[in-house]
């Protein structure tokens, strides 16, 4: 009896030595950073690619980069991990989820982390219009990574077959109303423009709105701006585009499926996120283009897509090496290859610089189109409350497209849920 | 002495059934009377102004109305098709195990990859649906894209779907029945029709029963193609009430509001599981 438990203890000693161990070889920090994929192909594979370039340059960090579905699931996994304390140190989410994390004092201010000068000078080094949705309350929350606008995608061939000039994409509304009509075949085969109406209408319509010359929200994001005339006109556009001049396919045109519409001939046009360039590049047998989308009163768009966060329960050593990583991947030649190879955007100017995307730019030319368009951008619709003041947004849109309310209506309604909702927070 | 085994004995399976089941219903209501909580601002007892809410949402209302007709039309059809098809699977025919392979495919499928390929057979033009309409000369529809379409192209999908595992039922069912009443029923004339209605189907009752009760829970659990298919889109026009909830739970974070929901959802399942034995179990035939 006694042999047997000298024997077992003898056993655990020994396993707690080996324990030790590994624990002394791997000491150094661990960081767990959940990531999403809003578009198709395999980014997955580039962000591994990046990782595992950065604990090669820094073995006393290990990442566990987790792919965690798209913008929604990303960060239901995050807090989900938070709440039940297992460990995550960072994540990238959506760039809009900002006040919610704030309410829920989930992240740090990278304010509070990067507080050297060259920090700080990092911090100042990005474009500007990409901070606006990472910005509040005079401190930085995100950082940006991988950032979109939306841009317009054209069919070459379609354009030449309606006599019309495949160099000059149309640059306004009305333009956008002539060529559509030229191109959209009355058997129904090819429509002459699809901008998408599910996933994320909101932000479609913020590119519309800002070309009327109107924001969605404030600053301070607890004021929205949807029964503005100019917001009722721009939503009166849209659905005229397939009920008055039926260039687009009345009813909602599906997120999902659009690429695949522009891929196989179906329309002409498709407003889509600059992230499915290099998708639609690879993919399409025809010659395409891609251009800043139309203006009316002024061009505009809104900028999309995903930022670093760091979440508030974490050491200090961890969120120093967090910043690293974060500073890795947005680094310029990092975030040049993560744009050559995605379409998303370079972040900073200096991307921009390197002499790779340079090359890329100069073969490529509409790699370039989503950073020049920047000049016309603005944030995407975040506020306080967010999933439910964007829902009723969503609603509104759609139920205008299907010709269920007519857009001053439902977008009053949409403002007065809006205005509910966020009262508390003004 | 012996209650003490008794007891121990019913140990295990009581602590599953407290920790997974009793337990997460008394918290989901509790949960249901307390408001919204962050770290601002944190929650707090409020009663029943949750289900006050509840009542003046004119989206839960609208959800409610679009289950209803989501299990009115999965239902029936799922299981008129499952008897047919398992009618048909169980006669001697050629390639019949194909067949049944063939129509239990899309239980195996996932629910999502099931959603994925559905989503491109009803889109627009590009989709199977639209071409094949094509060559009788019909223009495309905006199948998901129009609220008067999308509900009844989910109804479709989920029959698709759910028909086959229900026939499997009915096979086992239908294999068990005495062929000796088949004969009796042929030398007596009657028609297959009537074999049917008079014979096999009183017989197949209790299986009846069993689908029904699934069926039903699933007309109100289902709702993963949603978030492929739809996302509850154009305007509402196909959300249902589960995929409303996790909507509030997850995407506005008010775990309060989703829990009021939930007690609605766990309060309606628990009627119609009631109704449907105590009312059917009268009336079915039990051998």
């Amino acid at each position: 009896m006694f042999a047997k438990m000298r024997k077992t203890l003898a056993r655990l000693t020994m396993a707690a030595c080996v324990g030790a161990v590994t624990f002394v070889a791997q000491a150094g920090t661990e960081l767990t950073m959940y990531y999403p994929v809003a578009v198709g192909g395999p980014l997955t594979q580039v962000v591994d690619g990046i990782i595992a370039d950065f604990m090669k340059e820094n073995p006393d960090i290990k990442v566990n980069a987790i792919y965690a579905g798209n913008y929604n699931d990303a960060r239901i996994k995050a807090l989900a991990a938070l709440k039940s304390g297992e460990p995550a140190q960072m994540s990238v989410m959506f760039s809009i989820d900002i006040y919610e994390l704030i309410e829920q004092d989930a992240i740090v201010a990278f304010d509070d982390i990067a507080t050297m000068d060259e920090d700080r000078a990092w911090l100042d080094s990005f474009y500007p219009t990409l901070m606006e949705n990472g910005r509040t309350g005079g401190k930085t929350w995100g950082i940006p990574f991988q950032r979109s606008t939306i841009v317009m995608y054209y069919n070459k061939d379609a354009f030449r077959a309606a006599g019309l000039d495949p160099e000059m994409p149309p640059a306004t509304w009305d333009e956008l109303v002539t060529a559509g009509k030229k191109l959209t075949k009355a058997d129904g085969s090819q429509w002459g423009v699809m901008i998408p109406s599910t996933g994320y209408p909101y932000w479609m319509f913020g590119a519309l709105t800002m070309q009327n010359d109107q924001v969605l929200m404030n600053d301070a994001g607890d004021t929205t701006y949807f029964d503005a005339p100019a917001t009722i006109e721009a939503l009166e556009f849209w659905k005229d585009l397939g009920s008055e001049h039926k260039v687009m396919p009345q009813g909602t045109v599906e997120w999902g499926t659009l690429r695949q519409n522009f891929l196989e001939g179906k329309t002409a046009i498709m407003w889509h996120s600059t992230g499915n360039l290099t998708a639609v590049k690879e993919n399409a047998n025809f010659d395409f283009g891609v251009a800043m989308l139309p203006a009316n009163k002024r061009r505009g768009t809104p900028t999309g897509g995903g930022n670093f966060y760091i979440f508030k329960q974490t050491t200090p050593e961890e969120q120093q090496a967090a910043l690293k990583l974060v500073k890795f991947m947005t680094s310029p030649e990092r975030a040049a290859e993560w744009s050559m190879k995605t379409g998303y955007m370079g972040v900073t100017p200096a991307a921009y610089e390197t002499q790779k995307l340079q090359q890329y730019v100069e073969e490529f030319p509409y790699a370039a189109v989503a950073r020049d368009q920047l000049e016309f951008a603005t944030a995407e619709l975040s506020t306080y409350e967010t999933g439910r003041v964007r829902k009723a947004l969503d609603d509104a849109i759609q139920a205008v497209l299907t010709d269920a309310k007519t857009s001053e209506s439902a977008l009053k309604e949409a403002q007065s849920t809006a205005d509910r909702l966020l009262r508390a927070y003004r | 002495m012996r209650h003490v085994y008794g007891w121990l004995l019913l140990t295990p399976a009581a602590i599953l059934l407290i920790a997974f089941t009793h337990y997460p219903t008394v918290a989901t209501f509790i949960e249901s009377t307390f408001s919204k909580g962050t770290s601002v601002r944190p929650s707090r007892f409020v009663g029943i102004q949750n289900y006050e809410l509840m009542i003046q949402d004119p989206i839960f209302w609208k959800v409610l109305v679009n289950n209803l007709w989501f299990a009115a039309g999965t239902i029936p059809a799922s299981i008129a098709l499952a008897i047919a098809m398992a009618l048909l699977v169980n006669k001697a025919l050629p390639g019949r195990s194909f067949l049944r392979l063939a129509y239990f495919t899309p239980t195996i499928l996932p629910m999502i990859a099931v959603a994925n390929i559905w989503l491109f057979f009803y889109s627009p033009d590009i989709g199977l649906i639209d071409q094949v309409l094509g060559w009788f000369g019909f223009s495309g529809h905006n199948w998901l894209g129009d609220p008067g379409t999308v509900l009844g192209a989910i109804i479709v999908m989920t029959v698709w779907k759910e028909a086959g595992f229900f026939m499997i039922f009915y096979l086992a069912a239908l294999q068990h029945l005495p062929p000796e009443l088949e004969e009796a029923a042929k030398l007596e004339g009657a028609s297959r029709w009537y074999y049917f209605r008079r014979v096999v189907f009183p017989l197949l009752m209790p299986t009846t029963l069993f689908v029904l009760v699934n069926a039903v829970l699933n007309s109100f659990k289902l709702v993963d193609h949603l978030f492929v298919l739809t996302k509850g889109g154009p305007d509402n026009a196909s959300n249902l009430l589960l995929y409303y909830i996790y909507e509030n739970a997850f995407s506005y974070f008010d775990t309060s509001y989703a829990a009021t929901l939930t007690v609605v959802l766990l309060t309606m399942l628990a009627l119609m599981a009631l109704a449907q034995f105590f009312f059917f179990d009268k009336r079915i035939h039990y051998r």
